[in-house]
């Protein structure tokens, strides 16, 4: 009925009943929701240029998890405790818990391939890349616990990651099959209406999905779509395809939020300087004490 | 291979003092002013929605311009005198590229004795190394040297507190190694700790201020650049160390509490020319030997549609009586840039370290035996 009527109708309503402006006001009734309008950049496409970062427990663990007493555990007189390596941390090195970012239940892995995703969990502080500020590969990059910013011109889109500075510069045009494996893999960009649709492939094996030894092999290809859904949001979705690890492919979606902070602004963490003590620290001429 | 190319260019450049005369004033003028090179707002260079000049691109910052010159040589080369550079360097290059004898003697026991990461126990062979083919080119004139100002193409003396200065300091910046036979060296020795190494070595930066600020050519490899260019902000990639330099557009530096493997960089438009201005570095960068105050305004210009002009002022009174300025070229390439992933990789750091460690079990062992 709203619907119908003309705008000259609804001033009078509205004078006649003040509880009734507030009906009138909304958007009519009857139509789809509206579908969120980017601003644009200088070509036209929705404008995905400033600093983002997810907020989620997805680096922990893609998977829907519970609360966890440590990343590393130990079996305790009555259930899991805090290994003797990360004992010292207390709540700080808790796992906080999650709803999980993978669509459609738990990642489809083959057995081999999933006896060996438990094994790295329980080798976690020798085998996660991050411990060795080693590059995050995607799509972990996007949901590492720190900013990143997407630079967008016309002719280039770039991700600068705060992570380790790990860095992705973005085809527009296919160069032709990646020239060697990398950690962060080669991405080609193309515009599917609205959404940024990244194709990324040429990755090496060692890169890991997050802190709970969800790995892939060198036959991994993702395929990134970032959609602006409001002023200060991307929806980011992420489809995993690796037939060597994985029966099926598989997805994974989460928000990505601005930092809105007028000060916002990617800062320094070089942390291959944070884990030299870790990695190199027997080798110096005088080691510290344990 | 790098050094012998300076050395030759060095050589060559000092026979030519006659050459000095060359030199235009306008050069001259330029180094002290603070404005833009020559107008290019009347060239056709490509710019952006609005309406800035478009800084964009992949650029090899290779080059055979060497950043000082020899005492009384001239900044601006002849084209013949350039040329024939350049092309013994093509020469030297082709004879080296050529395939190696089969049948060749081993290399002698602890190297040849050449200098370098390309010499010695032969590190790297000419193919992997990228040191220039050209001398930059500005105006049409090819340039002798980076540095324009002071213009004898030195940078200036230290000051005497720096000096003292860096007798004290420990020594790993990105552009120097560390060597225990440093003078005046005191404290733990080159080998006892990582953070003894080079920032290079590290893989914290890439060597020879290859990300800088200054940015320089390292006159070895990896010289590949890519400039992203947006409204808010311009990065400026460096391809060794995957080291990306965010400039905020019209912002305020960040605090005196923070500091910046990069410094912290921030750019303004004045008419056609990009300039950034960087402050904030950390002190374990020390360009050169400089402080942590190191101040450094950089500008970028497009001298065409395939080439930057790159201006870079520094100052660090703690450091340096006065100013330096240097500028040189920019070329766009097509090549791709390739992931440098150092950390990743990085073993030869454990073993340095490894090696220092046996090298002193096994000299103690000698003298106690």
């Amino acid at each position: 009925m709203r619907k119908t009527l003309s705008g000259g109708i609804i001033a009078i309503v509205a004078a006649a009943g003040g509880a009734l402006l507030a009906v009138s006001a909304t958007p009519l009734s009857g139509q789809a929701p509206a579908v969120y309008r980017a601003p644009r950049a200088a070509d036209g496409h929705p404008d995905l240029n400033g600093i983002w970062q997810a907020n989620t427990e997805a680096n922990f663990d893609l998977e829907a998890h519970m609360a966890r007493p440590a990343m590393a555990l130990r079996a305790g007189p009555y259930g899991p405790v805090p290994a003797a390596a990360v004992l010292a941390l207390g709540a700080v090195g808790s796992v906080p818990p999650g709803m999980g970012v993978v669509e459609g239940g738990p990642i489809p892995y083959k057995p081999a391939a999933l006896a060996k995703k438990k094994e790295n969990q329980e080798k976690w502080l020798e085998r996660d890349p991050e411990i060795k500020c080693y590059l995050p590969g995607v799509p972990r990059a996007t949901y590492m616990p720190q900013p990143f910013q997407i630079l967008q011109s016309p002719s280039a889109i770039f991700f600068a990651y705060q992570y380790a500075g790990a860095v992705r510069n973005v085809y527009l045009k296919d160069p032709g099959p990646a020239p060697i494996d990398s950690w962060m893999g080669q991405s080609v960009a193309k515009w599917e209406g609205d959404t940024l649709v990244i194709d990324a492939k040429g990755f090496n094996d060692s890169t890991w999905f997050d802190r709970a030894g969800n790995f892939h092999s060198e036959d991994l290809h993702v395929v990134e779509r970032y959609t602006r859904s409001s002023a200060d949001v991307i929806r980011y979705e992420a489809t995993i395809e690796d037939p060597q690890t994985f029966t099926r492919p598989w997805k994974i979606s989460l928000p990505l939020y601005r930092r809105i902070e007028k000060n916002a602004q990617l800062m320094d963490f070089k942390c291959v300087e944070f884990v030299e003590e870790l990695l190199y620290g027997q080798y110096r001429k005088k080691p510290l004490t344990k | 291979m790098s050094t012998s190319n300076r050395f030759l260019t060095a050589t060559v450049v000092a026979g030519a003092i006659a050459l000095a005369s060359l030199m235009p004033a306008r050069v001259a003028g330029q180094a002290a002013a603070k404005a833009a090179p020559a107008p290019a707002a009347k060239r056709a260079i490509p710019r952006m929605a609005d309406g800035h000049p478009d800084l964009q691109g992949m650029y090899d910052l290779a080059t055979l311009t060497p950043v000082e010159r020899p005492a009384g040589t001239p900044l601006v080369m002849t084209d013949e005198q350039a040329t024939k550079l350049e092309k013994d360097v093509a020469a030297r290059k082709s004879t080296q590229d050529a395939p190696m004898k089969a049948d060749r003697n081993a290399p002698p026991v602890g190297g040849d004795g050449s200098a370098g990461a390309a010499g010695n126990v032969g590190g790297y062979n000419s193919f992997w190394i990228d040191s220039g083919s050209q001398y930059s080119t500005i105006e049409g004139q090819k340039r002798a040297s980076i540095l324009i100002d002071p213009p004898e193409g030195r940078i200036p003396q230290m000051t005497a507190a720096a000096r003292q200065r860096l007798t004290r300091n420990v020594r790993p910046t990105s552009d120097q190694s560390a060597r225990e036979d440093d003078p005046g060296f005191e404290g733990a020795g080159a080998y006892d700790d990582p953070e003894r190494r080079p920032l290079g070595e590290r893989c914290l930066m890439g060597f020879g201020s290859t990300s800088g600020p200054p940015v320089l050519p390292n006159y070895f490899y990896n010289n590949l650049h890519q400039i992203v260019q947006t409204p808010d902000s311009v990065l400026i990639l460096t391809e060794m160390v995957h080291d990306a330099r965010l400039v905020r557009m019209n912002s305020e530096h960040a605090p005196p509490s923070i500091r910046k493997w990069m410094g912290d960089s921030i750019g303004r438009w004045e008419g056609d020319t990009l300039v950034v201005d960087t402050t904030n570095f950390t002190d374990k960068t020390r360009y050169r030997g400089s402080t942590e105050n190191l101040h450094i305004v950089e500008r970028f210009t497009r001298a065409d549609a395939k080439t930057l002009i790159y201006r870079f002022t520094i100052e660090d009174p703690a450091t340096w009586d006065k100013p330096w300025t240097g500028e040189y070229t920019w070329p766009t390439t097509s090549e791709q840039m390739f992931e440098y992933a150092c950390q990743e990789g990085n073993y030869a750091m454990g073993n340095i370290l490894r090696g220092a460690r046996l090298k002193e079990k096994t000299d103690a062992a000698k003298t106690t035996k």
